[in-house]
């Protein structure tokens, strides 16, 4: 039985584990298939002089070289707004930028002809840091600001203040398939196109922009992707494009699969982002007043960086209640990869700058961190529980997930343990620290906030299930299987999930912002129970019942409710139907209720709940290298009632440390000229099996349905990333306990070279104050 | 004289793939087993880098262990070119369930060890060959990267398929191979591929190509393979020369062939040197281990290779090989690895030269009691790095814990591996104290000028070679 609520494996998970699954690139080629190759550009800002394709044609098994001439629609892949030229037509806006595509009979063959194509360029000065973005005024898009009360008012009042900046790094999604795309055109101008995509219905649009045809030519289909992360959402479009445009221009069927360095040369990545901050607070340590000021780097095009920075600033207070806060931001625009969706969508960067300030705050105030973290949670009810963009933190989860998380990491005992290490090991230093998580669940964008299903019954009882959503690991097709089976009330091998695709459910939603299971879930539901109201007064008439009222559908059975022995099995039902000719297909469509935000005045309620989280991370710190070893992990994270306990937790543990890599290792470095240094997993390190603690402990919180949520449950695939902000706080906690310092400046990533600085640096600002004390016993 | 024979030529490459025979005839020797599988159909195996970074196209060939039993051994099929593979047995993800799921197949299931499934065929590979060693552990899947899970599902399965012994056709398979490579080669019109069974066949190949490149596990040449499709001429692979093969130990020495698999010597060595034992711990993941040898280390010279700061400091030799004249005998020569290196990637290795072995004393020098020794490496990632500092350092003292002789070497700080030999020859004489080794922390700090770069500063290099001596002062304290 495929009930909700059960742990059941990953519906692909033999396939995964026998190799069988099928990915975009793995399917059976069809007979005279192309490959593609990128020209790439050598300079990070340059204009282009000169494109000379001919000495590629030398190449045996060179077809064709792509430019903008072949285009015969627009020349854009922009999503929010159009400022991304496929080809580009006078600048080259970063390095590695695709200048032209080369079109081969193999990929060797398109590979050789690549680097035979001329390109001249006459380079230009590139812009490669927020910093040097901000000196000169280069920005993407608007300004943003949200706040309640008078910040500075407030601070002018505060009893402390103080102010500090933070600036952190991206993150490169290293999802484990790369880009690719296959397009395979009929004769008859339409486009059928296999896509690693998390929005086929973009990539739809996208490619029938770029071909000039209306969008029911073009049919986008995700087999399933190998990981997407935010990475595939609006950054798969463009390479499907190209592919798009070479069968356009070949007739013939074309495939692209980015080598390992083009992907991370050339696709998007979690945007960095400088925080700079005021805090006001009290001797409690009570938050009185914040101002921050927040600015991403958006690289060279629009992309998604809007609604990221939007959600930056809307989760710019955490957990936290700030009578009086202020947040600026704005979108650096320079010449680096357009950055783009990342678990989290913003939201981690915005809650990493509060979170170092909370922490400066409990330090400058000597005062446990934990304490003024938890003091200043959103509480009771109106103002106190209310967010600076005007929504109430409905059923708040926080204090009783923090005492939860507490309790069951034995948090006391073990502080005064670390305590009694710390006094004995002057080199070695270990902290503990916990984190909270309150993350907004809805697309911030309302438009998309809406889902679709298709649900066909076959006269045999076999069933196949169609819904807007795409797997990317996520498990959301086996939540999908298990509230199809379970509303259908059939056994789980009875129903096929099916590819997405464009042709079966149309206008559908990014697989993004944790919303997948919600939206679609119910969507799948209202597909199902319409099916349900035509099959129950046909099992009704085959048990001779006066009504449908009269049935359940239970366990692949239609039953008598007050007669349960009278029944008929569910096959003999959709035989029936189909030979009383009753429609065996339906659609489902689901829209988020009660959500809205307005723009003139960035207030609103633009999320449906939140989701919430604590995670306590104990690490040691050694002195003498600053590397750090991660100890022990105690997670207790509100899922709801989990629709799948098996995948929920696998969305918590692989958020978590993901998060972690995010913090502590993943360092993306561009040298002085603009050209990314880390291309590959020899210089790109994201966290391997060897950096997992032994103890790692997580809870799903219980009792804790959702009410309006599909079956109770909630959005996962986002939250749970931002615990492991409790790893770079117990850091900064192992790395105060080498000095007296009343502050600890940590760069993001912690990566060991950062560590070791703040140690010193730590050290450094005691050995001072020491010496700064006042003689008194002269 | 023996008169030694070219290795027998074959007109076919063949090797047996899921237990099937593969002939092939018109295929590259060089082509990677990666993009042959994928080429021809079998798409189980996935590329994930390229690199031998990720571990997803992780598959298994059936080698020889330390104790000289056929064992199987997970390697990266990106690095590995079908010339290797000549006589070989491989098993990739789609020859291991029989019917029904591997155990290690049907864990993975359980545990929700996959979510996008795409690393989950190297996983499994990777599982597949441990669980036949019997131990299979956080180290069995060392080598492979996954984005979704976070591990822990897959230490679950790992726990619930570790220790036990098969019985299954698998393990009967196993224990009929014969892990022994024959001599064989592969002549093409435009590329030929040539495996000798000794040291002077080798010589006479190479003295006959001189052009011709040598390959032992190929994990680094493997990237050229692998990323640019780099078509090699001639290549001649060192895993059958009888001579570069074998571990000897004496009461005094410890005598290593140069193309001896560094897996077998962390496993032949467990104990002897510490020092060597935790670099081969930090050395890169199993599947690399499994095909990297000590003389490939050396070979490519790489000022960030992981043991050369072991063998420095530990005053290992290296012993080279070459046969001036076809007629005559052949001629050794043996000097310190510290001679080695001569710059930036260039040894003192000459045209119609390889390392024949590397020898590792064991005897305290004179006048000392105890010896103390360790390794350290530093990188943004623990496990499976390349190091910012790798360092080693073996202190011999006498019986009132003077210094009696220092090795201090280290890998990432200059163009080649180096030794702090001033800081040496200053603790000479001096008490094994921490007022020694912080009074000579400046003079370390600026014993080498490193450059900058994208794994880590200069300055934070410094700091590094300074600090990690006392590191190893403090440990050797406790």
């Amino acid at each position: 039985m495929s009930a909700v609520g059960t742990r059941k494996s990953h519906e692909s998970a033999e396939g995964h584990v026998t190799g069988r699954a099928v990915y975009t690139d793995e399917q059976r080629q069809p007979a005279g298939m192309l490959s593609l190759w990128p020209v790439m550009a050598p300079h990070a800002h340059a204009r282009i002089i000169r494109i000379d394709p001919s000495p590629a044609y030398e190449i045996e098994g060179l077809v064709t070289v792509l430019t903008t001439d072949d285009i015969p629609g627009e020349n854009d892949t922009g999503t929010i707004v159009w400022d991304e030229a496929l080809f580009p037509t006078e600048f080259v806006k970063f390095w590695g930028m695709p200048v032209v595509w080369t079109v081969g009979e193999t990929e060797d063959a398109a590979r050789i002809a690549a680097s035979k194509v001329i390109v001249e360029y006459e380079p230009l000065e590139p812009i490669l840091s927020i910093q040097a973005a901000i000196a000169q005024d280069s920005f993407l898009g608007f300004p943003v600001t949200v706040e309640r009360g008078d910040a500075q008012a407030a601070l002018a009042d505060a009893p402390h203040t103080l102010e500090g900046e933070l600036e952190m790094k991206g993150q490169d999604h290293f999802y484990l398939e790369t880009h690719t795309s296959w397009v395979v055109p009929d004769r008859e101008g339409n486009y059928q196109v296999y896509a690693s995509t998390q929005h086929p219905t973009e990539t739809q649009v996208v490619i029938a922009r770029l071909l000039g045809v209306p969008s029911n030519r073009v049919v986008v289909t995700c087999l399933r992707m190998g990981g997407g992360f935010g990475g595939k959402e609006t950054q798969a479009n463009p390479y499907a494009a190209v592919a798009a445009i070479a069968a356009y221009k070949t007739g013939r069927p074309v495939r692209v699969k980015l080598k390992r360095d083009h992907d991370m040369i050339t696709s998007g990545k979690r945007h960095g982002f400088l925080g700079q901050y005021r805090i006001g607070y009290t001797d409690e340590g009570l938050i009185t007043a914040v101002d921050m000021d927040l600015c991403s780097d958006g690289g060279w095009s629009v992309d998604l960086s809007p609604p990221v920075l939007l959600r930056a600033v809307l989760h710019a207070d955490n957990a936290y209640y700030v009578p009086h806060m202020t947040v600026r931001g704005r979108i650096a625009k320079t010449n680096k990869v357009s950055n783009t969706a990342f678990r989290g969508f913003g939201g981690p960067q915005g809650m990493l700058v509060i979170e170092d300030a909370v922490d400066r705050v409990a330090r400058a105030l000597r005062l446990p961190p934990e304490l003024v973290r938890e003091r200043n949670f959103y509480r009771g009810d109106g103002e106190t529980n209310t967010t600076h963009y005007g929504q109430e933190v409905v059923d708040n989860r926080l204090a009783r997930i923090w005492s939860e998380a507490i309790a069951s990491a034995n948090f006391a005992e073990r502080q005064g343990a670390i305590a009694q290490f710390n006094e004995a090991h002057p080199h070695r230093k270990r902290a503990l620290a916990i984190t909270p998580v309150k993350f907004g669940i809805s697309f911030n964008k309302k438009v998309y906030n809406q889902a679709g299903a298709l649900v066909l019954i076959y006269a045999d009882g076999s069933i196949q299930l169609n819904h807007g959503g795409t797997e990317m690991g996520q498990g959301l097709h086996t939540k999908m299987l298990q509230v199809a089976a379970h509303t259908l009330g059939v056994r789980g091998d009875r129903v096929r999930i099916m590819p997405t695709s464009t042709d079966k459910v149309p206008n559908t939603s990014a697989t993004a912002a944790s919303s997948g299971s919600d939206l679609n879930g119910q969507a799948v539901k209202d597909a199902c129970s319409t099916l349900l109201t035509r099959l129950a007064p046909v099992a009704a008439k085959l048990l001779e019942l006066d009504g449908p009222e009269e049935i359940d559908f239970i366990d692949d059975w239609a039953i008598c409710r007050t007669y349960p022995s009278r029944r008929v099995r569910f096959e003999a039902v959709a035989q029936q139907a189909y030979d009383d000719r009753v429609p065996l297909s339906a659609t489902g469509f689901y829209r988020t209720p009660n959500i809205y935000w307005d723009y003139e005045t960035n207030r609103g309620r633009p999320f449906y709940y939140f989701a919430y989280g604590a995670a306590v991370s104990e690490v040691e710190v050694d002195g003498f290298t600053g590397c750090f070893k991660l100890r022990q992990v105690d997670i207790v994270h509100d899922v709801g009632e989990s629709l799948n306990p098996l995948v929920d937790r696998g969305q918590i543990e692989g958020g978590f440390v993901q998060g972690m890599g995010w913090l502590t290792m993943e360092d993306l470095v561009w040298d002085e000229q603009g050209r990314l240094r880390t291309v590959a997993p020899s210089t790109y390190k994201i966290p391997t099996i060897g950096e997992i603690p032994e103890q790692f402990e997580v809870h799903l919180l219980e009792r804790a349905a959702q009410e309006g949520v599909i079956y109770g449950s909630k959005a996962v695939g986002e939250p749970p990333l931002m615990l492991a902000m409790s790893v770079r706080e117990a850091i900064r906690g192992a790395i105060a306990a080498f000095g007296q310092a009343s502050a600890v400046p940590l760069a993001s990533p912690a990566t060991p070279e950062a560590i070791l600085d703040a140690i010193e640096g730590v050290q450094a600002a005691t050995s001072a104050a020491e010496t700064r004390q006042p003689v008194l016993f002269d | 004289m023996p008169q030694s024979s070219p290795p027998p030529s074959s007109p076919t490459l063949s090797f047996t793939l899921n237990g099937k025979p593969v002939r092939l005839r018109q295929e590259s020797p060089t082509t990677t087993l990666l993009h042959y599988l994928n080429q021809s159909g079998s798409t189980g195996t996935k590329e994930g880098c390229g690199d031998g970074d990720c571990g997803a196209c992780t598959v298994v060939i059936v080698g020889e262990g330390a104790d000289g039993q056929p064992q199987y051994q997970a390697v990266n099929s990106c690095l590995i070119p079908l010339g290797s593979l000549a006589g070989r047995e491989v098993i990739t993800v789609e020859g291991v369930a029989n019917g029904a799921l591997h155990p290690v197949q049907a864990a993975m299931v359980e545990t929700g060890g996959s979510q996008c499934g795409y690393c989950t065929p190297g996983f499994i590979m990777s599982l597949f060959a441990a669980y036949y060693d019997g131990v299979v552990d956080d180290a069995s899947v060392e080598g492979n990267l996954c984005r979704c899970t976070g591990y822990l599902p897959i230490r679950r399965a790992a726990q619930q398929v570790t220790g036990v012994q098969p019985c299954d056709a698998f393990a009967s398979q196993l224990s009929q191979s014969s892990p022994r490579l024959e001599p064989w080669s592969l002549i093409q019109a435009e590329q030929s591929f040539f495996r000798p069974g000794d040291v002077r066949s080798l010589l006479n190949l190479m003295a006959g190509h001189p052009t011709a490149t040598l390959i032992a596990g190929g994990t680094d040449l493997g990237l050229e393979l692998s990323h640019k499709r780099r078509l090699y001429p001639v290549m001649i692979s060192l895993e059958a020369v009888a001579e570069l093969q074998g571990i000897s130990q004496t009461p005094d020495a410890v005598t290593i062939g140069a193309a001896v698999p560094l897996s077998q010597i962390e496993q032949t060595l467990t104990g002897v040197f510490p020092s060597l034992d935790t670099m081969l711990y930090w050395f890169a993941a199993r599947q690399v281990r499994n095909r990297a040898t000590m003389g490939g280390n050396l070979g490519t010279a790489s000022p960030i290779g992981d043991l050369p700061p072991v063998l420095l400091s530990l005053d290992a030799t290296l012993t080279l090989v070459s046969q001036p004249d076809p007629e005559e005998a052949l001629h050794e020569r043996t000097l310190p690895v510290a001679d080695f290196f001569t710059g930036y990637r260039e040894t003192v290795l000459q045209p119609g030269e390889v390392i024949r072995h590397v020898t590792l004393p064991h005897t305290l020098s004179a006048g000392a009691v105890r010896r103390l020794s360790q390794s350290y490496k530093v990188g943004k990632r623990g496990t499976d790095d390349i190091s910012i500092v790798a360092a080693a350092f073996t202190v011999d003292l006498d019986g009132e814990d003077r210094v009696v002789q220092a090795r201090l070497g280290y890998g990432g700080v200059a163009a080649t591996p180096a030794r702090a030999i001033a800081v040496e020859d200053a603790l000479i004489g001096q008490p094994w104290s921490g007022e020694t080794v912080r009074s000579l922390k400046p003079m370390l700090h600026d014993a080498f000028t490193p450059l900058s770069d994208l794994r880590g500063s200069a300055s934070y290099r410094r700091r590094l070679v300074a600090n990690l001596f006392e590191k190893f002062f403090q440990e050797s304290q406790s």
